[in-house]
């Protein structure tokens, strides 16, 4: 009975748990599905869900357009370099804040988080002049490091809120045994947050990835980054939708396949110290 | 881990230090996305086989993106372009900052005289162009044949505001999907307000008198807005608030209107049966008016400039010179066929018997352009220049908020009086603050 009844509602969790996830995935299911339609049936109405002349014209007429490669590699450069620039400054901030706390932390990391709070085209014009100023417009090494310092605030207070999970005595303990600090944070800190470390990368990329509005106005040509190549698809004037659907959906592939392979770490590091 | 960690920083550093290389003159080309603009893309082999000093780079964005990116540029002389595509609002303000390099140097083959007057006095300051028109277009009537003649209806060649109304309300049949009249809804300085500007002018109304008072709490506008929510409630779509160019021509495309007063350049978008379910059901005519003498049709022209910030000026005439030249024209006809050369710029191109022919909206086209005047846009004097626009830097925001008002009146959250006077209320805070009201 007993065994029947845990059955059923191990049933009726999953089936919840699958319709969720469905309407969370349902737009990006059809942008793909939209994106092998004509611009005539993309605007259908009603819109037909799968029988319709698949064509896959619209992807001919992006890879004729644009060059694919050069947006997603530029892509690909920004989100992990500027994330990777963000751990080496992070880290040992966040370190200090957990282990070394000051009289003014709590308010040195509302502050940093306050950064967020203002809409970014406010700094447009100064950050503009400096860019132009220091021939960085246009440049990876500039949009790296607009990127970094964009999510350098969210990722300290992600690593933070892990080291604070890890109980101060074993670092301690390595501090006994003579660890310099380098060491204490190398060899004892990173390993046991590496969990927190993976999620704080994986959802940086993410945030570095989607970032449009600094890569929209920085960038024009080299340093493009799959941002501008979307943009490119929207019009005033003329049907887009198909085509737009099409560049979306290269747009998102590459970070939709790492997102999968690294889902289980994904998921770690976001329950990681939580009361389980 | 420690192997790629230390690739991956390697990589950051080398991708740093990568900043683009100087070609020999590389022109960089900010444009929009449409159709035009693509093909002219495609095409530019021809300009660099001839030119082959000069390579383009291009940058194609959606047209608020474009526009908020080169004014960031321009404003700073940021110098990322060399050539912008910019439009008939933005070139006597930009012209006036001494912004544009004024166009002196487009070679003697070009004919600036060939220019349609109309566009060519809308890109214009004290008689010097600063930017060249790449295509230009006026709004018109498009309407389904089939529709009128089983409403027993004909449509007359240039039709007023009172015929438009009566048929729209005719044709309307909600259980069959069919409105009689899509409009523009959508707030924006250049989604609703750039119809209803122009639906203003042929109504006698206009936004500032000669001492930049605004003129809401005027009749005339009061006319214009009860006729345009009266007439969207009675035969337009449901939802027409949140409608803007692309939704009305999706709904027009699907055979979802009666009519539909727009850009020109939708003419080649509704005849295309790729694009089309009732392409060969089309017809066209001169926007409406009300018997004042100003009909209810916009000019823009999309045309092209060099910011004050490019070193490469002469590269850049040059390549303006190709692209809005009278021999890119032949260039498209032979590679893509007459309907498709850019519309709306040469008066050459409108006498040309094969354009004649392979374009049926040529004429209708033509028309509309020679009929609005960017010097004289309204029925009583004005202090600006622009006819679905104001040409002053304030214009844009205002124009939106305004925007934003009136498509609140058409959804019905607020009344016709109170948009009004609010619309009133706004414009003159707004013209004071910027000194325009002394």
């Amino acid at each position: 009975m007993a065994r029947a009844h845990s059955l059923r509602r191990r049933t009726i969790t999953t089936a919840a748990c699958w319709l969720v996830g469905l309407v969370i995935f349902f737009p990006i299911l059809w942008m793909a599905v939209t994106s092998f339609k004509t611009e005539l049936e993309a605007v259908e109405i009603p819109p037909k869900f799968l029988f319709f002349d698949w064509t896959t014209e619209n992807y001919g007429v992006v890879q004729e357009r644009s060059n694919y490669l050069l947006f997603a590699t530029n892509s690909i450069l920004l989100s992990l370099g500027s994330t990777l620039v963000g751990l080496l400054f992070a880290i040992p901030a966040a370190w200090a804040m957990a282990f070394a706390p000051g009289k003014r932390t709590k308010d040195l990391l509302l502050w940093m988080l306050s950064t967020k709070m203002m809409p970014p085209v406010g700094a447009l014009i100064p950050i503009y002049l400096l860019f132009r100023d220091l021939h960085l417009l246009n440049t990876r090494g500039g949009m790296i490091a607009v990127l970094f310092l964009l999510n350098l605030p969210i990722i300290i207070w992600m690593l933070f809120t892990y080291f604070k999970e890890i109980p101060g005595e074993i670092l301690e303990a390595a501090r006994m045994d003579g660890a310099t600090l380098w060491r204490e944070i190398v060899y004892v800190l990173a390993p046991m947050a590496v969990p927190g470390i993976a999620s704080t990368v994986l959802l940086n990329v993410i945030l570095a990835w989607n970032e449009a509005f600094w890569t929209l106005n920085l960038t024009t040509t080299d340093a493009a980054p799959l941002t501008v190549f979307i943009a490119s698809y929207s019009s005033p004037e003329g049907l887009f939708w198909a085509k737009l659907s099409a560049a979306s959906t290269l747009a998102i592939a590459p970070i939709l396949v790492l997102g999968w392979f690294s889902q289980k770490q994904l998921v770690r590091g976001l329950t990681f110290g939580a009361v389980k | 881990m420690k192997l790629m960690l230390r690739a991956l920083s390697g990589a950051c550093v080398l991708a740093a230090l990568a900043f683009p290389a100087a070609a020999d003159t590389k022109l960089t080309i900010a444009t929009v996305n449409n159709g035009d603009m693509i093909r002219m893309q495609r095409l530019a082999d021809d300009f660099t086989s001839k030119n082959p000093d000069i390579s383009l780079e291009w940058v194609t964005l959606e047209e608020n993106v474009l526009r908020q990116k080169v004014t960031t540029d321009i404003a700073t002389k940021g110098g990322q372009f060399d050539v912008l595509t910019i439009g008939t609002y933005e070139v006597p303000i930009w012209a006036k900052k001494g912004w544009l390099v004024p166009l002196d140097n487009l070679g003697a083959a070009y004919d600036v005289d060939d220019l349609l007057p109309a566009i060519r006095s809308g890109l214009s300051l004290d008689g010097t162009l600063y930017a060249a028109p790449f295509y230009g277009e006026s709004s018109m009537v498009m309407y389904r044949k089939d529709l009128f003649e089983k409403a027993g209806l004909t449509m007359p060649d240039a039709p007023s505001w009172d015929f438009i109304a009566e048929a729209a309300r005719k044709i309307t049949d909600p259980s069959g999907g069919v409105y009689g009249i899509c409009l523009r809804g959508k707030a924006g300085w250049g989604e609703n307000m750039a119809f209803l500007t122009a639906t203003a002018n042929s109504f006698g109304a206009r936004w500032f008198d000669e001492n930049w008072k605004p003129q809401f709490d005027q009749p005339e506008w009061k006319n214009t807005l009860a006729f345009y929510t009266q007439l969207m409630k009675d035969a337009g779509p449901p939802g027409a608030s949140s409608n803007g160019f692309n939704e009305n021509l999706a709904l027009f495309n699907s055979g979802r209107c009666g009519m539909w007063i727009d850009a020109t350049v939708a003419a080649s978008f509704v005849t295309n049966p790729k694009e089309s379910k009732v392409a060969d059901k089309v017809g066209f005519a001169l926007a409406p008016d009300n018997g004042l003498g100003k009909r209810g049709n916009w000019l823009w022209a999309w045309s092209l400039a060099v910011p004050a910030g490019s070193q490469k000026t002469d590269a850049a005439q040059k390549f303006i010179a190709w692209a809005t030249g009278k021999d890119y024209l032949k260039l498209v006809a032979e590679k893509e066929g007459w309907a498709n050369v850019p519309p709306g710029t040469r008066t050459s191109l409108y006498e040309n018997p094969d354009y004649q022919k392979a374009a049926p909206f040529a004429k209708m086209t033509l028309d509309s352009i020679n009929s609005a005047d960017p010097t004289k846009p309204t029925v009583k004097p004005v202090p600006y220049v622009g006819v679905q626009f104001v040409a002053i830097p304030e214009f844009q925001g205002l124009g939106t908020q305004v925007g934003q008002l009136f498509s609140a009146a058409l959804s019905g959250d607020t009344t016709v009086d109170q948009a009004l006077q609010s619309a009133q209320a706004i414009a003159t805070r707004e013209m004071t603050k910027a000194g325009y009201i002394k």
